[in-house]
């Protein structure tokens, strides 16, 4: 009976994907956001679609050529950038077009009808599957055991990796782990908002977060917090305003960091004017 | 006298040009050397062979194992790759001083936090321990990063151009502290400016490629010029082209 509800409930079904996407997109955003990775993490976003092209033609699940391609072009965006010969920026863009260049070509050269491509380009949190769950909670697990248990590694080599570097000869392996973790994230969550709009999931939340914390733990909870609520608010205008989930999740959450910064600038003012009356 | 390292026959390149050539010299216990020499002359990759961070093309650096090894070693990197706008305390950067002790899965205790907090008392920032990096001043960012390297008691600390980001106010503080820190811990700092350090190192290394180590506080234009270490000399005191001691 319970698990007859789990399957036919497509409602619990998206609200279980908005609690885990949080959860993970609130732990790998504080990651990219510190560390300036919004870019980067732009380029893997696009690059996975080449996968998600390919797994179409193959006739596999989209999402596991997603991760694939996802996961390789994180690893050869940082091998790259370790070394000077290509400018960073630049390798970005080649493989931000390049993957979509191959996902239309693959999708194009598949014979028949592709009817949820739209999903995977502006996401679909109403379709999501068990599977998709189960691999989102799976990398939730995995996460937040990674950053709980090596959360002051993390912190460091985000903060100083030159530093870093004279207390742990593994900095570059943590790297390289921690951005084929942030391209899973990316790649489960572009169920829930796309190719397109996928990023923000991860962006907005910890750019919020900053405003009212200075602690990078605190900046993952309050990521965390403030993706649920946006995700979940998001859900709920759309169900009734009938409008596509994804886009109102990501209009949701611009209009969050938007009150937010007026809130954060009004408490600004408010001290100035008492340090002043206090003169 | 014990040596705490040798650095022996240390050839190493940087991006690929060798810019340390044959480097010998011995640091004994509580030295303050301050390393000195024109820009690109190899002081900044001198201090990261030492640390490990380079790997010499020849050569080694040999450590007195009884009382060195990598993990007490306190380093003030020159241009911090940090960035300021990142969310981490006073408190945490100060910590981080400890990884190497702690290795990467650390966990901070109760009792970190007393050892970090006692450094940063001690110089002299304990209001500004929530602060946030990009609130700070330069100077003060200098300390808490002394405190980073200071934090794990080490017993050789390594500052790359100390001076750099320290407003001319808390100049002498901070240097007054370096020596106080020196009656303990042996001390290599690179600097441009002789002309203060001298007032407060024991003896010079001048680097050019190579090195000739000066085991005086004083130093002159004219032995600048036989070591092969073109930097010029702003002469303190009445003795001219002579850096002495402040009198």
């Amino acid at each position: 009976m319970g698990i007859e509800l789990f399957e036919y409930d497509y409602l619990l079904r998206s609200v279980l994907a908005a609690i885990l996407g949080s959860i993970t997109a609130g732990i790998a955003g504080t990651y990219i956001v510190s560390r300036r990775l919004v870019f980067l993490s732009g380029g893997i976003t696009h690059a996975s679609f080449g996968g998600i092209g390919l797994g179409y033609f193959l006739g596999l699940n989209p999402v596991i050529g997603a991760a694939l391609f996802g996961m390789a072009s994180a690893a050869g965006i940082e091998y790259l950038s370790g070394r000077q010969e290509v400018k960073e920026d630049s390798a970005i863009g080649f493989l931000w077009a390049f993957g979509m260049a191959l996902g239309i070509i693959f999708i194009y050269l598949t014979p028949g009808y592709t009817p949820d491509l739209m999903s995977y380009l502006f996401g679909s949190i109403l379709t999501i599957t068990n599977s998709d769950l189960i691999a989102l909670a799976i990398l939730s697990v995995v996460l937040i055991i990674f950053f709980l248990f090596y959360y002051r590694t993390i912190l460091y080599i985000s903060f100083d990796e030159g530093f870093a570097r004279t207390f742990s000869r593994r900095v570059t392996f943590f790297k390289y782990l921690l951005i084929v973790l942030v391209s899973l994230v990316i790649v489960m969550n572009i169920r829930i908002a796309g190719v397109v709009l996928v990023l923000s999931l991860l962006t907005i939340p910890p750019n919020i977060a900053i405003l009212f914390t200075g602690s990078y733990y605190k900046m993952i909870i309050v990521s965390v917090v403030i993706g649920l609520v946006g995700t979940l608010m998001g859900l709920a205008a759309s169900w009734y305003l009938d409008i596509p989930t994804g886009a109102t999740v990501i209009f949701t959450l611009v209009l969050l960091w938007v009150l937010s910064r007026i809130i954060v600038n009004i408490g600004r003012k408010n001290r100035r004017r008492r340090l002043l009356l206090n003169q | 006298m014990t040596h705490l390292f040798e650095v022996s026959d240390v050839s190493a390149s940087y991006n690929g040009n060798l810019v340390l050539e044959k480097v010998s010299f011995k640091v004994r216990e509580k030295d303050f050397v301050g390393i000195i020499g024109p820009n690109g002359g190899g002081k900044t990759t001198l201090l990261k062979v030492i640390l490990g961070l380079i790997k010499p093309v020849k050569g080694k650096v040999v450590f007195n194992k009884d009382v060195l090894d990598y993990s007490n070693i306190g380093y003030l990197p020159q241009v911090s790759e940090s960035d300021i706008t990142f969310p981490v305390s006073v408190r945490d950067v100060v910590l981080s001083g400890l990884m190497h002790k702690k290795g990467v899965a650390a966990r901070m205790t109760r009792r970190d936090f007393k050892i970090a907090d006692e450094v940063i008392e001690k110089l002299g920032i304990m209001k500004l321990r929530n602060a946030r990096l990009s609130e700070m001043s330069g100077g003060e960012l200098q300390r808490v990063y002394l405190g980073r390297a200071l934090v794990a008691s080490p017993k050789l600390l390594l500052l790359d151009e100390p001076g750099n980001f320290v407003d001319s106010s808390f100049e002498q503080n901070f240097y007054d502290m370096l020596k106080e820190v020196n009656n303990i811990i042996t001390i290599l700092m690179v600097s441009h400016d002789v002309g203060t350090i001298s007032a407060y190192v024991k003896s010079f290394a001048c680097v050019n490629k190579s090195l000739h180590y000066h085991d005086s506080e004083k130093i002159t234009n004219e032995q600048l010029k036989g070591y092969g270490c073109p930097i010029q000399l702003i002469a303190h005191g009445d003795v001219p082209h002579t850096v002495l001691k402040n009198h």
